[in-house]
């Protein structure tokens, strides 16, 4: 996208164990527009021959126009973005980052905000904070961690917000006391959760069995494109086929292909890439948020950021 | 900030003028040309027909972002005395506070920078300074704190930018008409519709819900970008150069629509389009809606002899449900008969720019 910009590295630091923030600066100079909390950007990272583009919530204050921050957990099975940033990307260094864009924004009717964090769910809510608090609005963070060494941002955020940060490391024995989050809060609480999914089920259960309305849960479903055996897609305007590998998403295979579909989350949550299906012998894995299930059952659209695919024939309309 | 930049379109004589009483509005020739035409071809085609809203042809309404032409101070002070008449036309939900942060600094900027002879934004961290030379406005203020402007941030900078504006809200996977100040509306109200969902207020528009038009338009609004803000052209005819035809004032404007004889049509009836442009907000994640107004009688319109044969032709292709809804159908008629005189019979050039 023509619209991206330039931005150099300007700092590495260690936040946490395996969790490393990135500071972002334009090359051009100038302010950056604010942002929302609960924005993510897209990066783009020249990884040799391969350029991984990763959505990362901006974690920083959205008012500051000097420079947007990123925080990137080393993941385990990492398909290659956590593992460049952490072992191979430098100081120095310049990446090209897309606007932000917010799929998890607060809803600003809320009385009181409850942010609900499990690990490097944490990130969207550092932004959200500092809005809430320059605005003066209720909020209150629980934050759940492995330990209080891999708590990336607990010190800072107890600093600037005391007793509204509470911090559950499991190592010492502490949960999060869902049940006792979701009770008696003043009507017209907002909840909001990012984190590994079987918490943020637990979370949205918990509040749904406690009576909550739907328009009060909000969660940030971002995950990387899963892993599964490589398939071909064959792309009705041109008739290619293109080959799309074990780690690669469908999306990532048709840009290392050249072909430039459209996006915004690369996270199966914004719709942006839906694609209509042309033609299909086998079974569309659906891997997003967005579709209902109907339109899952159909298979008439897919949304190839996070879909896989299993059978002797794919055509979509590209 | 853009440094040493020199417009085309560069407003510096104000028109003193009426849009009410004895309608003295009328367009200079140089204004004529600056009027965003709305028709690409002789005929008319339902279409969505959104495109990025990036600077345009010099001279014309698209140059800069946000447009400021010769009615500057005539719709400013037409403004004050709709809302000295009617306060309900500027509203604003409590929860839409940032938006209205958002929408101020977004019209200062863009007005700042396309005419920095009529305006001047300064700023110090949270301490702005804000000039405007027209309006004699020179205040200093703390962004984000409204108790340092006179006004709430949105009634304030509205009442110094030409056209309406709409603030929508996103959330549950719709949007939400929650703040606006409406002044200068085609046949439609803030009041009726504050509050209410995209869909809910676009019900009245025939034919398009069938087509799943909404539908199609929100998916692509809810993914609207920062920094990528988007415009669309729509139109209708006003009988009088009116800015205020709302529901409200039916009364005063509708009666006019059996005023239109074969002898006045040049004066009376205007073409009136709406440039719209939509932008995501920064800091709220709302939308901007801005509808900006412009108006040309049929006198003016046939100044431009391409603009003068395409109208009549368009008039003629235009379905009876649509002439209907934007109120046309009682004059269509007489219009085109008159516009006719003024075509020859030559084919058009494509694209709605003048010759």
């Amino acid at each position: 996208m023509s619209d991206d910009l330039q931005m150099r590295v300007t700092a590495l630091v260690d936040e946490a164990a395996g969790i490393r923030r990135v500071r972002l600066e334009p090359v051009a100079g100038g302010p950056l527009p604010a942002f929302s909390g609960g924005a993510h950007v897209v990066v783009a990272m020249r990884d040799g021959d391969v350029t991984r583009r990763n959505p990362y919530s901006l974690c920083c204050d959205p008012e500051d126009r000097t420079g947007y921050e990123i925080a990137v957990a080393r993941a385990a099975a990492s398909r290659g973005g956590s593992a460049f940033i952490h072992e191979r990307l430098a100081v120095g260094d310049v990446l090209v980052v897309g606007a932000p864009t917010n799929l998890f924004q607060p809803d600003w009717r809320a009385k009181k905000h409850i942010l609900v964090a499990g690990g490097i769910g944490i990130t969207p809510f550092v932004a959200m904070m500092a809005q809430f608090a320059r605005a003066g609005l209720a909020f209150e963070l629980h934050y759940a961690v492995r330990s209080r060494a891999a708590a990336a941002f607990a010190g800072v955020l107890q600093d600037r917000y005391g007793p509204r940060v509470k911090i559950y490391a499991a190592d010492e024995g502490a949960r999060l006391p869902l049940a006792v989050l979701v009770q008696n809060q003043p009507l017209g609480t907002h909840l909001y959760t990012c984190g590994p999914e079987r918490l943020m089920e637990a979370v949205l259960d918990t509040a749904r069995q406690a009576g909550w309305p739907e328009q009060a849960l909000h969660a940030e479903h971002f995950m990387a494109p899963p892993p599964g055996d490589p398939f071909s897609v064959t792309l009705a305007n041109s008739g290619r086929e293109v080959a799309v590998g074990p780690d690669q998403s469908l999306l990532e295979a048709l840009e290392a292909a050249g072909i430039n579909p459209r996006y915004l989350c690369r996270g199966g949550v914004c719709g942006e890439c839906a694609t209509r299906v042309v033609e299909f012998r086998g079974t569309i894995l659906h891997g997003d948020h967005f579709l209902t299930p109907e339109e899952r059952a159909e298979s008439r659209t897919i949304m190839i950021c996070m879909s896989r695919f299993v059978g002797d024939r794919l055509v979509l309309d590209l | 900030m853009d440094t040493g930049y020199s417009a085309t379109h560069r407003p510096e004589t104000f028109r003193d003028e009426t849009f009410r009483g004895e309608f003295s509005y009328a367009n200079s020739p140089e204004n004529i040309r600056h009027f965003p035409f709305p028709f690409h071809e002789d005929a008319y085609r339902y279409s969505v027909n959104i495109e990025p809203h990036v600077p345009g042809r010099p001279g014309s309404a698209f140059e800069h972002l946000i447009d400021v032409d010769e009615h500057y101070l005539a719709e400013m002070a037409d403004r004050a005395q709709v809302l000295a008449e009617d306060p309900l036309r500027y509203q604003a939900l409590p929860h839409m506070m940032l938006a209205q942060w958002d929408t101020l600094e977004l019209l200062m900027e863009e007005q700042a920078r396309a005419y920095p002879h009529l305006f001047t934004l300064e700023r110090n961290g949270d301490q702005w300074r804000w000039i405007n030379r027209p309006l004699g406005i020179d205040d200093t203020f703390t962004f984000g704190d409204p108790s340092t402007l006179p006004r709430e941030p949105l009634d304030y900078i509205c009442r110094q930018t030409q056209g309406d504006i709409a603030l929508m809200d996103q959330r549950d996977g719709n949007l939400w008409l929650d703040a606006g100040m409406i002044t200068a509306q085609a046949d439609w109200s803030l009041d009726f519709d504050v509050g209410m969902n995209f869909h809910e207020w676009h019900a009245p528009v025939p034919l398009a819900p069938q087509m799943g038009v909404f539908d199609r338009a929100l998916k692509y609004l809810l993914n609207l970008q920062l920094g990528k803000p988007v415009r669309r052209l729509n139109w209708t005819m006003t009988i009088n150069p009116r800015l205020d035809t709302s529901p409200e004032n039916y009364p005063k404007w509708g009666p006019d629509r059996t005023t239109v004889t074969p002898e006045n049509v040049g004066q009376k009836v205007h073409l009136r389009v709406e440039l719209q442009s939509l932008w995501r907000l920064p800091r709220s994640n709302g939308m901007l809606f801005v509808i900006r107004s412009y108006m040309m009688r049929m006198d003016e319109v046939v100044t431009v002899p391409k603009w003068g044969r395409r109208l009549p032709r368009v008039l003629e292709t235009l379905p009876e449900e649509l002439a209907s809804y934007k109120g046309l159908s009682r004059y269509r008629q007489t219009t085109i008969d008159w516009l006719k005189r003024h075509d020859d019979g030559a084919p058009t050039s494509p694209g709605i720019f003048p010759d």
